[in-house]
Parts: structure tokens; sequence; C-alpha cells
């Protein structure tokens, strides 16, 4: 649900074996697709970073554990930052490549 | 370990037993750290310097591994073992950066020990191309090929290489340390933006030895390297070296990473003080320790023996003829070829710039078929220029034209090199975990809007560089004119600056005015064109005419406006 | 804490006394830079072996005139990315010539031991559960070296040379 600013965070991580940007979905565990991320309010982000930031070090699962913002245009999520939609999606100069091509 | 000897005759240092059980041994050293990291050993605060000295990188997508082309100098067998890695682990292309290495940009951490394997395959590693350590040494990517080359760099690089290997006392340094050799009367190697610049020449006697520039630099705060010492011979060189980082190393701020280059210490501390500091490690260093061994010189010198060069007329007919004959190949060779020093010898520019193309990205049928053409036109070597292209130093005038039919009909034909279409861009926002802003599409945008070959003749030589954030990977500080992106509450902006200058002149850009948006800095660019070809007289580049009419007439043309 | 010698862990002789903690007598004892500059006098005519720990801003000229004093020199890395203590290393031993046990002590990790005995270092403290294995992996995984260092007095007369093929 969205909190009262509307303001949307999912949280992600790039897994350590490989590299690839991974979200976390609701009930904790790690996905490849944004569109499976679980999207929190700000209050709810912050235990889930924190357990997530735990689990995945303790893991060895992922590095770079991070929260970001969301917003929501027209009944679909998308990262507020352009880094963020880069990540989600692939480089905006090769469509045919990462997470956008297999799509 | 299957070894392939790179191409007898490629002037390039080939590995002996030594060197290759050494690159072994770091493979396997390699190989051990990431089972140590993912088994929990290594914490990724521990792992990060170890995979970053490497080479390995973790950027937006996944891991980005960076190869160490040392001084941008490989064999067309080598060339083909990086096309082949790139199908193997990553997607397919390589990207050449402006630190004239290569680097692929969806590696798996757990493919990287079987990668590096196959790198020590063909005399190649990953080394020190990333970290607070001496990086790989840069030179000018027609070292060994031009005519007004005085010392061969390849030789001195090489040492360095050698050298700085896994140096004990200076692998983890405050920060990175970037090394650059010229030895030609025109600097193609920006020296004077590194945090040591070499300029090798040679004295009355004939002899071998090095001005030395310290604390140039670009990023955050840019410096010009400042001179430190007119004149150390050649077997002080190492000596010296070791002076520098040491003073550099016990000295250096750890307190703040964007105080903690070279650069900022000989600011800090007074250029006399600085050098009265190396000058007393120096003194007590040079001795029979550290004394560079002409033997040792002479040995290396030999990797890079001249290739058997024909007896050839100065001039080709054959050249001659096909310019005449074909307009666009004319306007190739006018551009894109370069005088060699042998006798019916050219040394041919590939851009990898094509009008609307990612600078210098290359796919991987791309590199097979330029390790083909270098095998078949220019004795099986090639080389990497800082300006992201790859260059051909000894090929046949006579050759040339073939040369330019095969490159033509694969996309790699363009003649822009040091045109206004010959973009130095980072990776920025696409692909690099710092970056601020993208890059790429508008050094796409700009090499679209001024594809037209006969207007980039007109305007002459015009460096554009592009940084996606102000660390300056894409040495936008000493672009004619620069550009910065940089983040305005989400939206991407860009700052022109204009009158950088990366050669012997070296100059730092100057701002122009408010940062625009991507749009508009394509607008505001040929507005600078536009205003510069009015404003030229004969024979004038742009640099000379900014310098004459000041920014003036460029920023009322590009602000004013509004 | 273990401490690492030779690739395997030792045994340690010595303890470090904290500031204002009273300094034994009668056992090898490691005392701070800090505390040898206001209290150097109360160690005169001392019988038992002194050492002196620097933290990494400290350089090794600030020791130097005492050297003679000091059996052991120990050098804090307060992050193993803090490189400092290598070049203090080789400046206690090519510079001042001490010949004493030099100990990196603070965050060190094993992927630095063999850097550690080319510039000088006798001796690691390394962190509680470490891995033993790393340690002596960590000396004879890489068998070149490219540079002259303290471990070996040769000249510079070819870069590439083997490490422990010779003696």
């Amino acid at each position: 649900m969205p909190s009262p600013d509307g303001t949307l965070h999912a949280i992600t991580a790039n897994r350590l074996r490989d590299g690839v940007v991974v979200f976390l979905a609701a009930g904790g565990a790690w996905v490849e697709s944004f569109a499976d991320a679980a999207l929190l309010t700000k209050a709810e982000a912050e235990p889930a970073l924190a357990a997530a930031k735990a689990q995945a070090d303790g893991d060895q699962f992922g590095v770079d554990v991070y929260a970001f913002e969301v917003e929501r245009a027209d009944g679909t999520a998308q990262p507020v930052k352009m880094r963020e939609r880069i990540r989600a999606l692939g480089p905006s100069v090769r469509l045919d490549l990462g997470k956008q091509a297999a799509a | 370990m299957n070894h392939i000897a790179p191409g007898a005759r490629a002037g390039i240092y080939h590995y002996d037993a030594i060197d290759r059980r050494f690159v072994g041994e770091r493979v396997e050293q390699f190989r051990k750290q990431v089972d140590r990291r993912l088994a929990g050993e290594l914490t990724e605060e521990e792992f990060k310097p170890i995979r970053l000295m490497n080479g390995l990188y973790l950027q937006l997508h996944a891991y980005m591994l960076r190869i160490a082309v040392p001084y941008g100098v490989m064999s067309a067998v080598q060339l083909r073992k990086l096309a082949e890695i790139g199908r193997t682990y990553d997607k397919g292309y390589g990207h050449f950066t402006t630190r004239q290495n290569l680097q692929y940009n969806w590696i798996k951490l757990e493919d990287t020990p079987a990668i590096l394997n196959a790198l020590a395959d063909v005399d190649m590693h990953a080394l020190q191309t990333s970290g607070n350590c001496v990086r790989n040494v840069t030179t000018d990517q027609f070292v060994g090929a031009a005519k007004d080359e005085v010392v061969d760099g390849r030789v001195y690089a090489e040492i360095l290489r050698q050298w700085t290997t896994l140096h004990p006392e200076f692998t983890y340094l405050p920060r990175k340390f970037k090394i650059a050799i010229s030895g030609a009367v025109s600097d193609r190697a920006a020296v004077r933006v590194h945090d040591v610049g070499l300029l090798a020449r040679r004295n009355e006697a004939g002899e071998a030895g090095f001005t030395f520039y310290v604390g140039g630099g670009l990023g955050r705060s840019p410096f010009i390297g400042k001179l430190v010492r007119e004149w150390v011979a050649e077997e002080d060189f190492v000596a010296y070296l070791e002076a520098i980082l040491r003073v550099y190393n016990q000295y250096g701020r750890r307190d703040n990473i964007y105080k903690a280059r070279i650069k900022i210490l000989v600011h800090e501390l007074g250029l006399e003080k600085f050098k009265a500091e190396v000058e007393e490690e120096f003194a007590r260093l040079r001795g029979p320790k550290y004394r560079l061994d002409p033997a040792i010189v002479a040995e290396i010198r030999t990797h890079f023996a001249p290739p058997p060069f024909e007896e050839l007329p100065e001039t080709s007919e054959a050249l001659a003829r096909a310019k005449a004959e074909n307009p666009a190949f004319a306007n190739w060779v006018a551009v894109n070829v370069a005088e060699h020093k042998a006798p019916g010898y050219a040394i041919a520019t590939i851009s990898l710039k094509p009008p609307g193309g990612i600078p210098g990205d290359a796919t991987c049928d791309q590199m097979d078929l330029i390790a083909d053409l270098a095998e078949r036109y220019s004795f099986g070597e090639l080389r990497v220029s800082h300006v992201q292209n790859i260059v051909l130093a000894h090929v046949k005038q006579d050759d040339l034209f073939a040369l330019w039919q095969q490159l033509d009909a694969a996309g790699l034909g363009t003649a822009n090199a040091g045109l206004i279409g010959d973009i130095i861009a980072c990776p920025g926002l696409d692909y690099c975990a710092l970056a601020n802003a993208r890059s790429i599409p508008l050094a796409q945008a700009l090499s679209a809007r001024f594809a037209d070959p006969v207007r980039q003749r007109t305007i002459g030589e015009l460096g554009i560089k592009i940084s996606g954030c102000i660390n300056a990977c894409g040495h936008h500080h000493v672009g004619a004119i620069g550009i910065l992106g940089v983040d305005k509450k989400g939206t991407e902006f860009y700052q022109i600056t204009v009158g950088g200058d990366p050669t012997l002149t070296t100059a730092i850009g100057d701002i122009l005015g408010p940062a625009l948006t991507e749009e508009e800095t394509v607008d505001a660019i040929e507005a600078i064109v536009e205003v510069y070809l009015a404003h030229r007289t004969e024979g004038e580049r742009f640099l000379d005419t900014l310098a004459r009419v000041g920014h003036g007439p460029f920023k009322e043309r590009i602000y004013a406006a509004d | 804490m273990p401490l690492i010698e030779n690739g395997r862990i030792g045994e340690d002789a010595w303890s470090f006394i904290p500031d204002g903690e009273p300094v034994p007598n009668d056992r090898p004892v490691i005392i701070s830079y800090e505390r040898w500059q206001s209290d150097r006098a109360s160690f005169d005519g001392r019988n038992a072996r002194l050492g002196v720990r620097l933290k990494s801003g400290t350089l090794a000229g600030a020791i130097a005139p005492d050297l003679d004093r000091f059996a052991l020199v120990a050098l804090e890395f307060p992050k193993f990315r803090d490189g400092r203590g290598f070049s203090t290393a080789r400046e206690l031993r090519e510079r001042y010539g001490y010949t004493g046990e030099i100990r990196a002590v603070g965050h060190v990790i094993p992927d630095q031991y063999q850097f550690l005995v080319r510039t000088g270092f006798t001796s690691v403290e390394a962190p509680e559960g470490t891995n033993p294995t790393s340690w002596a992996n960590a000396l004879s995984e890489i068998t070149v070296a490219f540079q002259p260092s303290l471990d070996e007095t040769e000249p510079l007369s070819l870069l590439r040379r083997n490490l422990g093929l010779a003696g």
C-alpha cells in the first residue's frame, strides 16, 4: 500500500556470484525482475532493508544492498531515478541487452 | 595450460617461462580468493580491493572486467582471444577505454578465474587495471611507427609494467596511480594529465632520459602536471619513480578519497617541498640496487625490434591512383592515415566512432576482422588509442585501399580521426555505478548531427570529450569542447566547457555557462561550431580562434537568446 | 591474538601495554609511541626487552633516533587498505638499518602477507579465528617477483626473478 506521501520503495542488490541485479520480493525471496519486487512504504522499507542486508551478507548472496524510490504512473510502478530505471531494464543504448531484452 | 604464442613478428613483449608462471600463479591465487569470498572467509570490504586489482568492478548490471592491454599494444592472436572471451563469457562485444584497455560489461564473478586463464593463454591479464595501485602504463598509439618519434616508449612502459607488477610497497597506495609515456615530438599520450607524465628524450650524446611531470590529473579537481625534473637518466628511471611513489605513499592523504591523488599532495605540499622530498629519497635509492642496467633495457628492446619492412619508395603510385579514383577513400586517407617513419608505409586509424555509434565499442566479429586485417596488413600487431580507436601501425601505402575497402564493408571505415565525430565518451549511466548522467546517447546524437564527412573536414581538428560524472573518465576537462553530465533532481543536464587541450600545451577547459538538457546541448555544440566557423581566419583551429576571440561570442550565441 | 611468523602461527612473547597501565619490568612489552615520547625517561635502565607501536601516520623518521632502544617496532594498519606501513617498514630497514622485529598489527589480511615480508616485516598479529592455511598459502602462491625487496638484496639486474628458489 502506498504511504501517505505516495512514495514507495523497493530493495535491490547485485547477486554476489554473477553480479545480476536482483530485487527483494514479498516474503523475502530475491527475484530478477523489477515487476516482481515488493513495493514497501518507508516504514516497511527500513526494517526490510536491515533484514535483507543481514541475510544477503550472511549467506554470501548479494552485495550493495539498498532501497530506492518507486513511483506509480498509470497503474504501473517504475523507479524514480534514471539510474534505477537503467538497472531494472538494461542500458538505454542497447535495448537488445539486459532485462529489457528478455521481456 | 595450452599456450599459444603470439605472432612471432608482432612488436609486443613475449612472455618467457618466468612471466608465464607468474601469471598462471596469479590466476590460481585469484581463483582461491574468489572461493574464499564465496565461502564467506573474505568479507566484501576485504575482497573488493583484491578483485579490483584483478580488474573486476561491480557495475550497474553485472561485474565489469577490464583487461590490461599493456601500453595499448597487442597482437592479432590476442585480439582474437578477446573476441572469443566476449562471445563465451559476455554478450558479443567489448568496450575500448581511454586507458587503452578493453572492458567487458556482463561478467560473472564465478567465471572470472576461467577468463583470466584464457587470457593467460595469450600472455594477457587484467592485473592492476583498477585499485589503488600503479595502473596499466599508457603511451603514444603510434609508438614505434611515428615519424616524429625520438625514443620508443614501449621499452620503458614494459619495464614499468614489470616493475609495478605486485609491487610489495605500492599496492595499497592512497589512491590509483596512472603513468603515461610519450617518446615523440607530438604528445599523443596526454602526459600532463597523468599522476606521472614522462617525456622520453635524448641528450646531445644520444642517450635516452626522461622529463618528469608529476601531479597532473582530471577528476573533481583537475591539475596540469608540474615539471619536477627536466632530466632523469635512463639508469635512474626506476629509482626516481620509486622515490616519487615512496613520498606519495607516506604523505598522500588517506582521510578523504577526493584528496588522495598525488596531484593534491603536490598542490598542498607545494612543488618545491615535494621536489625536495623526492630528491632526498632519490639520492638514497640511487645506487646499484635500483640502477636500471642497460643490459635489461637492451634485452627488452629486442622484443620491440622493428618488423621486417620492405624497401619501398617514399610514396606509392597505387595509393595516388586509388585516391584519385575514389573520393571517399581519399578522404579517409587524409583524415585517418598518418605518416610512418619507414618509406612506403603508413599508420592507419580504425575509427570506432561511426555516426550514431557507441564510442569505443566493437563487436566480437569486428574484433576478429580487425585481427585478420592486422595479420594481413600490419605484421599481426595493432594498438588501442587513448581516444578509443584502433591503430594498424605498419601498413604499406600500397595496401591502404584494400584495407579501407574491407573496413568500410564492416562499418569500420569512418573517416573522422581527430575530427568532431571522433568523440571520447565514458560508459556513463548506461553502465557505470558512479555516473550521474548518460554519456553515450549524447555522443550518439552529436556524431549523427555532424555525420557529414565534408562538414567534419571543414570544421577540422576539434575534440569533443564527454564524461558522465566528475571522475572525468571521458577527459572532458581537456576536450576542445568538453561535456560533463550532471544530475539535477533526477534529470540529466550537461555542462559545456571549452578550450581544453590534452597535448603538451595542456589546458583545462573553462565552463561556458549553465548546464543544458541533452537536446539543448546538441544544439549548443552546433552553435559553438557555427560561431567558430564565422570567426576563424585561414588555418585557425577551433582552439586558436577561441584563444583569439575569447568566450564572449560563444556565450552570447548560446545563452543570450533566452 | 594469533601471531603469524614464517607462515605459521607462532608463540607471542610480547604483550602490548595500553597507555596508563603499569609497565611490567620482567617481560617483553610493547608500548605506544606516544607513551615513549612522554615517559621515555621511565624506561632508562630497563633490562627486559621493549617494543614500540606506531600509528600509521607516524613515519619511520620519528622513531629513527631511538631505534637502538627497541627490539621490536609494531606498525599499525588501521585499515588493511592503508598501506603506509609498507613504506615505514622499508624505511626502517633500508634507511635506518633497523634489524629488530617489525610486526604488523591492526587490520591486515593474508593476501598482504607476502608484501609484508618483502617490505621487511617479520611477524603479523592476525585476527582471532583467522584461517592459518590462508597465511601459509600466501607465502607460496606467487613465486616470481619483479622488484628487489628486503628479503633479497640482488640489484635490479633482472626485473623478473624467482622468489625463494635461489637460497
